[in-house]
């Protein structure tokens, strides 16, 4: 039985369809991911999950209980990691966690009791009265995570719950979020980490122009859309290569500002052909998530 | 979306205002003294200095008549100021409405937090008021108690007044439109500093409709000793204030924020 089933959701503002009909389910204890360039519609998606507006046509429901007739409900066993920090600068890390703990009327017995634990998988055991605005960025977004826990919820939903953290944070982030799918939660995220989504998702949408392109666990994904091959070649004369030789050689060939991309099942002829071309320089890797996104996508900048 | 339904909060409206309260122990004496400073220095200020020059006004010494319009302005602003400056922080500055609103709390019940925050920190500035004028023996009348018991209701209204114009703000200074062309001109024409029967019929027109001066009919005479007359009619005037005000900020905070 699913946990979370979205039915042709659909929203518009001023005319522009931000959600186009989108139709998802979500197991218990699955990782499922939303990515999609700026604007792809991810967040709005949440946001309807969530019953904090209202669809213009379709239908959520979150363990069986219909959003947004009872959100209210539904979102007392949800936990939410916000795009943007939203702690409170009042308080300390305490304050934040035991003030936030009664908007779900919980008692104060048991906040005093989830909140060291809360601080120890947080990595914040020692900070616990230490004000927000001494933390770092890593810092914060573990309080918000712990934050997000604090009702024992049976989902989490993170909007890019890793943007703007430096690689060790990010780790430290994602360590936890295997602990949390290890203790059977379910996740919802959206990102733009490709990595993230890979290591992170068993399953994953790709979304743009509030439309669902594609679904599947990553190596689905990689295996439908794309060669399992990818050469990236650059320096003098790259076009002029691409035209003549690597154009027969490869199943596709893209040109992105200097760069030149092939992907081929058989990589063989290309990089023999590149072995005599001493003034290119190339790298050869396994096709991955991104390149499964930039070709779905498309590569001109969204903002 | 059910954007004109009636406000349907919810006793999960408590928590968010037990937030304000956590953060304002932190600030409380400050914030005590800043409300008592500004209203001790006009009545002190204007009601001895000017009242020296006066003769009677109203029938009582002017410091005696300017206090009780004192206690309604200064409950007013308090409210006014947290339901504008205080809260749009919280809504768009700081971002805290959104995460209350991802815990099982709606804003119909965020709305009502806010109002009754705000009527409560109001309640303090018109005690902080009564207490110097009790000090000073401005009044002695047991009937005075009954303003304490009109401050949250003054609170309310201005409080739901005020959120009304932080949903239409995008910024601090939209406020300082309120308060110059609204407020400011409500203070001279409802009857704090001189009595409305000084105003041209046009501005007695006006003053009858404001919601301060109906707040000052109250406040005046029980300071003084005596009952009210039209006790209901101003009840009324400043309950139907309140309620409109907070259908409105209700509705238009739901077009801001639910989209």
């Amino acid at each position: 039985m699913a946990v979370i089933a979205a039915r042709d959701l659909r929203k518009s503002y001023d005319g522009q369809n931000v959600v186009a009909g989108v139709s998802f389910s979500v197991a218990p204890g699955e990782c499922y991911g939303l990515l999609g360039p700026n604007g792809a519609g991810k967040t709005t998606t949440l946001r309807l999950c969530l019953g904090l507006t209202e669809p213009d046509g379709g239908s959520v429901e979150l363990m069986q209980i219909p959003v947004p007739g009872e959100a209210r409900r539904a979102r007392a066993r949800v936990g939410v990691v916000p795009q943007m920090d939203n702690l409170d600068p009042d308080f300390t890390v305490t304050e934040n966690l035991l003030v936030y703990g009664r908007y779900f009327g919980l008692d104060e017995r048991t906040l005093g009791e989830r909140i060291p634990k809360l601080l120890e998988f947080a990595g914040l055991a020692s900070r616990g009265g230490a004000r927000i605005q001494t933390l770092s960025g890593g810092m914060k977004r573990r309080l918000t995570l712990a934050r997000a826990l604090i009702n024992d919820p049976d989902i989490v939903f993170m909007d890019e719950p890793t943007t703007g953290l430096d690689p060790q944070a990010r780790h430290l982030i994602w360590e936890r979020l295997k602990q949390l799918l290890s203790e059977g939660k379910t996740l919802v995220l959206t990102t733009h980490f490709m990595e993230e989504a890979e290591r992170l998702c068993a399953r994953l949408a790709i979304m743009d122009h509030g439309r669902f392109i594609t679904e599947g666990s990553p190596r689905e994904l990689i295996a439908r859309h794309i060669e399992p091959h990818v050469v990236e070649v650059h320096g003098d004369g790259v076009m002029d290569w691409a035209d003549r030789e690597a154009a027969p050689l490869a199943a596709r060939v893209e040109r992105s500002g200097d760069t030149v991309f092939c992907y081929a099942a058989e990589p063989a002829p290309l990089l023999a052909s590149l072995a005599k071309r001493e003034e290119l320089r190339y790298l050869h890797r396994p096709a991955s998530l991104e390149d499964v996104f930039l070709k779905l996508t498309g590569r001109e900048l969204r903002d | 979306m059910q954007l004109f339904r009636p406000p349907l909060p919810s006793l999960r409206f408590v928590p968010v205002w037990r937030r304000n309260l956590l953060v304002w122990r932190k600030l409380a004496i400050a914030s005590v003294l800043g409300n008592l400073a500004d209203p001790l220095i006009y009545v002190l200020g204007l009601g001895y200095g000017l009242g020296a020059i006066l003769p009677e006004v109203g029938g009582v010494p002017y410091v005696t008549f300017l206090a009780a319009g004192m206690v309604c302005s200064s409950t007013m602003n308090t409210a006014s100021f947290e339901a504008m400056y205080s809260a749009f922080s919280r809504m768009h500055v700081q971002r805290t409405w959104d995460a209350i609103m991802n815990a099982p709390v709606d804003l119909d019940d965020v709305v009502l937090a806010e109002l009754v925050w705000a009527a409560s920190k109001s309640v303090l500035s018109g005690l902080a008021i009564l207490v110097v004028i009790w000090a000073l023996g401005l009044s002695n009348s047991p009937l005075s108690l009954w303003v304490l018991a009109l401050t949250p209701l003054i609170g309310l209204t201005f409080a739901a007044l005020g959120l009304s114009v932080t949903a239409l703000a995008w910024n601090y200074d939209f406020f300082m439109y309120y308060f110059t062309l609204v407020m400011t001109p409500m203070m001279m024409l409802s009857g704090v500093f001189f009595p409305v029967e000084q105003l041209p019929a046009l501005f007695r027109g006006l003053a009858a409709i404001l919601p301060l001066s109906h707040a000052v009919e109250l406040a005046r005479p029980l300071l003084l000793g005596r009952i009210p007359e039209h006790i209901l009619l101003h009840l009324g005037v400043l309950l139907a204030y309140a309620a409109a005000g907070f259908y409105a900020a209700t509705v238009l905070l739901r077009k801001r924020l639910l989209k």
